[in-house]
């Protein structure tokens, strides 16, 4: 099958859907013509579709979001990009407190299918306010989809369903996935909400991770397969809101050990969740306590070797999981 | 063109402008060589803005500074040594490396940081200006930003209240043209910044950012006028980054002509060009010059040698 980036893979779901559709348009800071996007993932789409339905904005980021809510319940299917993750926070009322709301608290009157896009994550040096993982604000949101794409076959299929379902959802990317390349069809697809995938079988042990985590924890998985002997098992949630609770279950039931890996700070993170759907259903099948690898509870410093300090990584990894085989 | 300012003060003025350009053209060489890690965004080209208003400001009074704030840094009198450190993240760093680029702050000179989260920086100005006015010292605030800034609603919130409160502080906005790719006129359509100051019963100067003497003397009057109790100021000085965005910019979207056209207005070259005309010798600009590139030579130097921090102290500072 060809590859492409997981950049490119993102880039064709927009294109697709904005032919298939015509009520689904952009709106993000520098997304047009003159930058095509921070990480390019709109490069040429302004050119493409014209700049009615490519929108460069002000830099704004509440009534970005505002506005694709407000178009997103009269009918479009907007899809904003903010530029950080970290810059949710500057529309967190219009996400939380509208987008997610409306649809419930005025009785299913009305929906809001919209999609806002934004890239997670640490590793490039570029510190506090640039580089953090809140996925878990946004799985404390009832009304709010959270999906978290670590391939581009799963990027690509998850902006689809994003763009076509009637609820609003976060589209969690991560820097250092962008330029990343993996097997994509040419053919139409979807990937389901609230089905995980598990990237690599394994017997002895469950890794769940999420976003760039996942290719650490294959990583580690290759490296304990060689030198240990251990069999680990890599499953990939893809979806953080809903969360596959079953799929993660079996898995556990089989392997009887799990370690979780995110790249967020480890307090009331995602992993603690993830840890407590296990000790609410799985508990009699585990053989050795939950185990998280995450962030210590500090924001990203700048300089590299303290940022590499805090970022969890293949060592950690494999350390946690020969803690409890 | 003529100045009461005394010879000092211009020289002074001048040095500072030059430490800047000097430091960012550094930066540049430095990040080519792959030496400064993350990114950067230079000041190179606006000098005039930063050294106006910082010498318009005492030692006590405060800054607020943005993604683009060494120069910001300098201009108030920042160690060019500790700065240099902090980019290229050193323990000897103003912040022990654990800001960077992006977040420089250096409390002693009351440079209360810079905020990568373009727009954060005005209601902490304005929360600093309220805190003067409580304590009852006669310091001011003068809060830095771009005029993309000026879109956020922050600066809608801040400058009403700043203005219903009188309180002492001097909103600069920077307006180089360009918010990363988006030119002014598609973020907004308005021409001058200054104009939103209506809005909030407050005065609103449209100034030449390049004029390093234009922005003084406005700044100076935008001063008193804060430090009288008379409440806030929006000036806004029109200049033009030298540059990219940040360093991996190549800034295609701006016409040729138009990056030419504000080459030539060059605020140093210019301030120069005035300094030789009020009686400063050729001599003397030379020595300052030279100056300025040993102290250059000697923070990189500093910043080099200086170890990183311990992995460990990751984990230090959090709280108080
Ligand atoms: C809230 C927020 N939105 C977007 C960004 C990304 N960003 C960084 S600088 C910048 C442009 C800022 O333009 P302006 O305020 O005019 O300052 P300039 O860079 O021109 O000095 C953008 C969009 C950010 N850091 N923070």
């Amino acid at each position: 099958m060809r590859k492409i980036t997981y950049r490119d893979a993102l880039r064709e779901a927009l294109i697709e859907e904005m032919h298939r559709d015509a009520s689904v348009f952009l709106l993000g800071e520098d997304i047009g013509k003159y930058w095509g996007g921070a990480f390019k993932v709109t490069d040429g789409l302004a050119q493409e579709f014209g700049e009615e339905r490519v929108r460069d904005t002000p830099i704004s980021e509440s009534a970005i979001v505002g506005t694709a809510v407000g178009a997103a319940i009269t009918g479009m299917r907007p899809v904003a990009e903010i530029m950080f993750g970290d810059l949710t926070a500057l529309a967190m009322d219009q996400i939380a407190n509208q987008a997610a709301k409306i649809r419930y608290m005025f009785g299913a009157q009305a929906k809001c299918p919209m999609v806002v896009r934004t890239p997670f994550g640490a590793g490039v040096n570029i510190a506090s306010h640039h580089s953090q993982s809140l996925e878990a604000w946004f799985m404390h949101v009832p009304g709010l989809y959270v999906a978290v794409p670590s391939t581009p076959f799963d990027a690509k299929g998850l902006l689809k369903t994003a763009i076509r379902g009637d609820n609003p959802v976060l589209l969690c990317e991560h820097k250092l996935l962008y330029p990343l390349e993996g097997e994509v069809p040419q053919d139409d697809y979807t990937v389901p909400f609230g089905v995980a995938d598990v990237k690599r079988e394994g017997s002895d042990v469950t890794v769940v991770a999420v976003l760039f985590m996942v290719h650490k924890a294959l990583n580690a998985a290759k490296e304990l397969e060689k030198d240990g002997a251990i069999s680990v098992e890599v499953v990939d949630p893809r979806t953080l809101t809903p969360l596959d609770r079953r799929g993660i279950i079996k898995s556990v039931k089989k392997t009887g050990r799990i370690v979780i890996v995110t790249e967020d700070c480890r307090t009331a993170g995602v992993s603690a969740e993830i840890a407590a759907v296990v000790a609410e259903e799985a508990l009699d099948y585990l053989d050795a306590p939950v185990k998280r690898v995450a962030e210590p509870d500090t924001p990203i410093p700048f300089s590299p070797p303290l940022e590499k300090y805090v970022i969890p990584d293949e060592k950690s990894i494999i350390k946690a999981v020969k803690e409890v085989v | 063109m003529t100045t009461d300012l005394p010879k000092e003060k211009l020289v002074e003025m001048y040095q500072k402008m030059l430490q800047i350009r000097g430091f960012e053209e550094k930066l540049f060489e430095l990040y080519s060589q792959n030496l400064v890690p993350g990114t950067i965004h230079l000041y190179a080209g606006e000098e005039a803005v930063a050294v106006g208003v910082c010498s318009s400001l005492r030692k006590e009074d405060y800054i607020t500074s943005t993604h683009r704030g060494h120069g910001h840094c300098i201009a108030k009198g920042a160690d060019l040594k500790r700065t240099m450190a902090e980019i290229l993240g050193k323990k000897t760093g103003y912040c022990k490396g654990k800001g960077g680029s992006m977040h420089i702050a250096d409390f002693s000179i009351g440079m209360l940081g810079a905020t990568a989260v373009v727009g954060a920086g005005l209601p902490i100005a304005v929360g600093a200006g309220l805190s003067v006015k409580l304590r009852k010292t006669d310091q001011i605030v003068a809060c830095f930003f771009g005029e993309g800034a000026s879109n956020q609603g922050t600066f809608h919130e801040s400058l009403n209240m700043a203005s219903i409160w009188k309180l002492p502080v001097v909103f600069v906005c920077e307006n180089n043209l360009y918010a990363m790719g988006t030119r002014q006129s598609i973020a907004m359509n308005i021409e001058n910044i200054a104009d939103r100051a209506v809005a909030y019963g407050i005065p609103g100067v449209s100034v030449d950012g390049n004029d390093v003497l234009a922005v003084y003397e406005t700044a100076c009057k935008a001063s008193e006028r804060a430090r009288g109790g008379e409440g806030p100021t929006l000036i806004e000085c029109k200049t033009y980054r030298h540059r990219g965005h940040s360093r991996v910019d190549p800034a295609r979207y701006r016409p040729k002509d138009e990056v030419a056209e504000w080459l030539s207005k060059d605020p140093i070259k210019r301030f120069r060009d005035k300094l030789l005309r009020f009686g400063v010798v050729e001599g003397e600009i030379q020595a300052v010059e030279k100056e300025v590139s040993l102290q250059i030579e000697e923070a990189v130097r500093f910043a080099m040698e200086s170890p990183y921090p311990q992995p460990e102290e990751a984990l230090e500072d959090v709280y108080a």
